[in-house]
């Protein structure tokens, strides 16, 4: 570290005895013609910049692309539009871009001082400013419709069979709860959490709560079947982010959002896809939330119809994860002493919830 | 457009008004050390101590972006001197969350607030304001000594607050609610946020004095024909970031006191259904947290603006002096000026595409949005062909002023990718973001700046900076902003969230390793060069070579009027009638004409 400090301090000390001794000989050489030989130097860097900068922009753009989501297909229907896009903006942003860089230090380079050179005087055109006035206005309109089509159709109801499913954020990971049989997601109350056995504070007197499935950090979709998010929050505002299906919401408390997409791969394609054997759908939190912000992981695995319903069947109703001995699996043994035990304590909820 | 025309019709409506100050300029006060350097009333001492303020938080907020520039770059690594100068919160020479996550925040907050707004249009608005429209001072010097003073207690409190137990404030320069509202879900938002709130409520009302004062002196005390439409477009730039301050800032104002009363008070503004873990259920009901990143942002979005302008109306001075021909189209440039300070106030809301805001109201904003890139184009053309055709000279202040330039066209166009909403669900919050508002923001701001300084350091200290330093400065840090910011587009087009203290547990962000430790030590040695340009800054006004020529850059604007070294009043005299705009570069086969210069019988109209 003192090295590194010491090092640097050297560099300084050389470059300014340099940079002062200049300025001397400037004095001596008489200044009017050592600062055209800057001039000349900076304008020749000019273009030196533009050159290597474009090099570099090429040279970029070839080690890095493949390691962006874009060097293979969006993972669900929509963000293959979203993918289209962004191509379209590519191209459109990228003309310009090469357009008014090269514009920008060729002028500064070719009309850099000369003796020989009387500037220009001209002061403004009325044609010219209307020319780059309309143009990039109809460049636009043409980038907001396409957007806003995609906009209106992401943030747009979800065909008639999606399924849903409620993501809930939390300090730091992800809960997940799917309606059950009844498609219905029973109540909930924030007062009514309890990390134990009621981590959403489900109000369990609804009885659409009772066959309500609540995962956490892994969630299941089916791929081709749409799915909606309705997604919350129990304390800070987190985002759900789902890089690979191209989409993100943020997970407000008090303020329920959604999201929906389709997604278009199961788990085990993109292994494939992406020729990484520990692929895994992740979703992100992306709105800081607090000291493990950087930790906060959801995984979503997709599955073919079959697997997917294999797997739900093994999941129990969180209801029995509250009250083991309403399970029909576990009733038999069970006494009917705790069962006249329990209403009692659901009881005292709702006197808590009023 | 015709300053001739104008000056037949304007010249004889302007008022005078420096009838009063002609005696002030003539014998100087009695000063002490303390009036002229400590509680100065006189503007341009005000514009160095705003100047010098800046720096000195630039220097602290780049350090912070070095030390987690660390983390991100050599995540794996134990730096044992980290421990020397952090404690406990680089305990065995790692940073910690905590400590990484109050950096990036205490380095956006002073980045935006302290720097690029203080330390850029503070320091260029008093100093220029007067000397460029002829007015021996601001409307108000007093309130603009208070403006400083504001501002210097606001970093004051800001300093303090990274020494509290508890750690500064770590929630993102945004400070969304519920985070920055609980103590309980987040150490640094117990005192380090009350400090932080305290400061940015300082720092408000220093904005607001000043912006008042700048707005007022612009429209009162121009000399005498010095109308509107002959205003250098320095001080329309200034004029209108003023009046974009003193509209927006109240705004944010007020969210802080929300967020004052939902801390300290127990109202329920921004607070609902919230549990926290080891607290349990909060008894707040029925606030929503939204509603602060619409007063946030409607400051937050005119702030990115207040921060540009300055920066562009200098640019665009500099470009047209050294280019020696009149700036391209200077009505043109004044209207996208005015269309993009009317546009800052109705894009806010872009910020918050992927907040469940109502898609029809996202739809508008996306409209509003994408329509500011039309007098963003506008300006940039205009740029360029005031290059066209010119005879450049390459000072420093001009490198930087085409340097800005390259990087507001990079930083601009990938603004077109994220204000379409489509496209933003799927970048924001990501490194492109980080990337675009670096760029277009941040270091084209800071280039803004640096030209400025550059331009005008003559001007303020009578002394010249070093130019050979001013050049490996300007391609040093040009080259370096590039290297850190564009391949971060690719790590957002990676998906790669922003805010993440650690990478590696991510299967899908985790395989930029090597482009972290490149970024972070290219952020390094732009930091040193950093430095480098401090020293010379602070060497050369003791030891710079003097000023022998009151006009170096052979400008026409009216502050190179003023002797060498002006006192407090600025010109000695009568101050100076204006007969012309600022921008008669190459006319009639002249290099320039001032703009005291009368208009000649036979000069040609354009």
């Amino acid at each position: 570290m003192f090295l590194i400090i010491a090092v640097t301090v050297l560099i300084f000390l050389v470059i300014f005895q340099i940079a002062k001794a200049s300025e001397y000989v400037a004095v001596l050489k008489g200044e009017e013609k050592s600062r055209k030989q800057d001039n000349k130097i900076n304008g020749f860097l000019m273009v030196v910049f533009l050159v290597l900068g474009l090099i570099g922009v090429w040279y970029c753009n070839e080690i890095y692309f493949g390691k962006t989501l874009m060097a293979h297909d969006a993972a669900s229907v929509e963000g293959a539009r979203v993918d289209s896009m962004l191509m379209v903006t590519v191209a459109v942003t990228g003309i310009v871009f090469l357009g008014t860089q090269i514009l920008l230090f060729w002028f500064s380079y070719k009309y850099q001082e000369s003796d020989n050179r009387k500037p220009y005087f001209f002061a403004h055109s009325t044609k010219l400013e209307l020319i780059w006035t309309i143009i990039p206005a109809i460049v636009l309109t043409v980038l907001v419709v396409i957007g806003l089509r995609n906009w209106f159709l992401f943030t747009g109801e979800p065909p008639q069979n999606a399924m849903v499913v409620e993501v809930t954020g939390k300090q730091f990971g992800w809960i997940f709860r799917y309606p059950g049989k009844d498609a219905t997601f029973g109540k909930k109350y924030f007062k009514n959490i309890d990390n134990a056995t009621n981590n959403l504070g489900i109000i369990w007197e609804d009885q659409m709560s009772h066959d309500d499935l609540v995962l956490e950090q892994t969630m299941y979709l089916v791929k081709g079947k749409p799915v909606k998010f309705i997604i919350g929050s129990r304390d800070v505002i987190h985002d759900v982010g789902l890089v690979h299906f191209r989409m993100k919401m943020d997970a407000v408390p008090g303020i329920p959002t959604t999201l929906w997409f389709t997604p278009k791969y199961t788990t085990k394609e993109m292994k494939e896809i992406t020729n990484n054997p520990n692929f895994a759908y992740e979703i992100s939190c992306d709105q800081m939330c607090g000291n493990g912000h950087y930790s906060m992981k959801g995984v979503i695995e997709v599955l073919d119809q079959e697997e997917y319903d294999a797997k739900m069947v093994g999941i129990k109703p969180y209801y029995y994860a509250a009250f083991p001995e309403k399970d029909p699996s576990m009733a038999k043994p069970a006494d009917t002493l705790k069962l006249a035990a329990k209403p009692v304590e659901a009881a005292t909820k709702v006197i808590a919830k009023m | 457009m015709s300053n001739e025309a104008v000056l037949h019709t304007h010249a004889t409506t302007d008022v005078h008004h420096d009838a009063h100050g002609d005696h002030h300029g003539e014998h100087h006060h009695h000063e002490t050390f303390i009036t002229k350097y400590v509680f100065s009333q006189d503007h341009k001492m005000i514009a160095k101590q705003f100047l010098i303020t800046g720096m000195v938080w630039a220097v602290l907020g780049g350090l912070m972006s070095v030390l987690f520039r660390l983390q991100l770059g050599y995540p794996d690594s134990t730096f044992p001197w980290l421990e020397d100068i952090l404690g406990k919160w680089a305990a065995g020479g790692k940073i910690t969350p905590e400590a990484y996550y109050a950096l990036v925040t205490t380095h956006g907050t002073v980045l935006v607030f302290f720097v690029l707004t203080a330390g850029l249009s503070g320091t260029f608005a008093n100093f220029l304001i007067p000397l460029q429209v002829g007015a021996r001072d601001m409307a108000s010097p007093f309130m603009n000594m208070l403006s400083y003073w504001f501002f210097f207690a606001a970093g004051i409190v800001m300093l303090s607050s990274l020494f509290v137990e508890t750690g500064p404030f770590s929630g993102g320069w945004t400070a969304y609610p519920p985070l920055s509202a609980l103590g309980d879900a987040s150490p640094g938002s117990k005192t380090g946020m009350d400090l932080w709130l305290i400061s940015m409520a300082l720092f408000v009302v220093s904005s607001l004095l000043g912006g008042l004062n700048y707005i007022a002196t612009v429209l009162n005390m121009r000399t005498k024909g010095m109308s509107m439409t002959r205003l250098p477009l320095t001080i329309w730039a200034l004029f209108f970031t003023a009046i974009l301050g003193v509209l927006s800032f109240p705004v944010l104002f007020s969210g802080f006191i929300l967020l004052i009363f939902d801390r300290n008070f127990g109202t329920s503004f921004y607070l609902s259904d919230i549990f926290i873990n080891g607290v349990g259920a909060l008894p707040n009901e029925g606030g929503s947290a939204i509603l602060y990143q619409h007063l946030f942002w409607f400051l937050g979005h005119p702030e990115v603006y207040i921060i540009l302008l300055p920066a562009m109306g200098m640019v665009s001075e500099i470009l047209s002096v050294n280019s020696r021909k009149p700036i391209f189209g200077y009505m043109a440039m004044v209207g996208s000026l005015f269309a993009i300070a009317i546009l800052a106030f109705l894009v806010w809301a872009h910020h918050m595409f992927v907040t469940g805001l109502n898609p029809f109201l996202g739809s508008i904003f996306v409209l509003l949005t994408l329509l500011i890139a039309v007098p963003s184009a506008i300006k940039v053309f205009n740029w360029l062909t005031t290059l066209w055709r010119g005879n450049i000279r390459f000072t420093p202040g001009m490198l930087f002023a085409i340097g800005f330039v390259s990087l507001f066209i990079s930083g601009g166009l990938t603004g077109i990718w994220l204000g379409n909403s489509a496209l933003d669900i799927h970048l924001h919050d990501t490194y492109f973001v980080v990337a675009h508002f670096h760029i277009v923001m941040g270091v084209a701001s800071m280039f803004g700046m640096f030209a400025g300084i550059y331009h005008w350091f003559p001007k303020m200290y009578g002394k010249y900076l070093n130019n050979t330093l001013g050049y490996i400065h300007f391609w040093v840090t040009i080259a370096g902003a590039y290297l850190i910011f564009w391949p971060m587009h690719y790590q957002g087009l990676a998906g790669m969230p922003r805010r993440y203290y650690d990478f590696s547990a991510w299967e899908s962000f985790n395989k930029f390793g090597d482009l972290n430790r490149f970024i972070s030590t290219v952020a390094m040695i732009v930091f040193a060069v950093q430095i480098l340009f401090l020293f010379n800054f602070f060497y050369s006004i003791f030891k710079g070579r003097k000023l022998t020529n009151p006009n170096p850059w052979d400008s026409n604007t009216l502050e190179w009027t003023t002797p060498i070294h002006p006192g407090h009043g600025n010109w000695v005299g009568e101050i100076p009638e204006v007969h012309r705009w600022a921008y008669d570069y190459a006319k009639d086969g002249k290099e320039f004409i001032p703009q005291t210069t009368p208009v000649g019988a036979d000069e040609s109209h354009h």
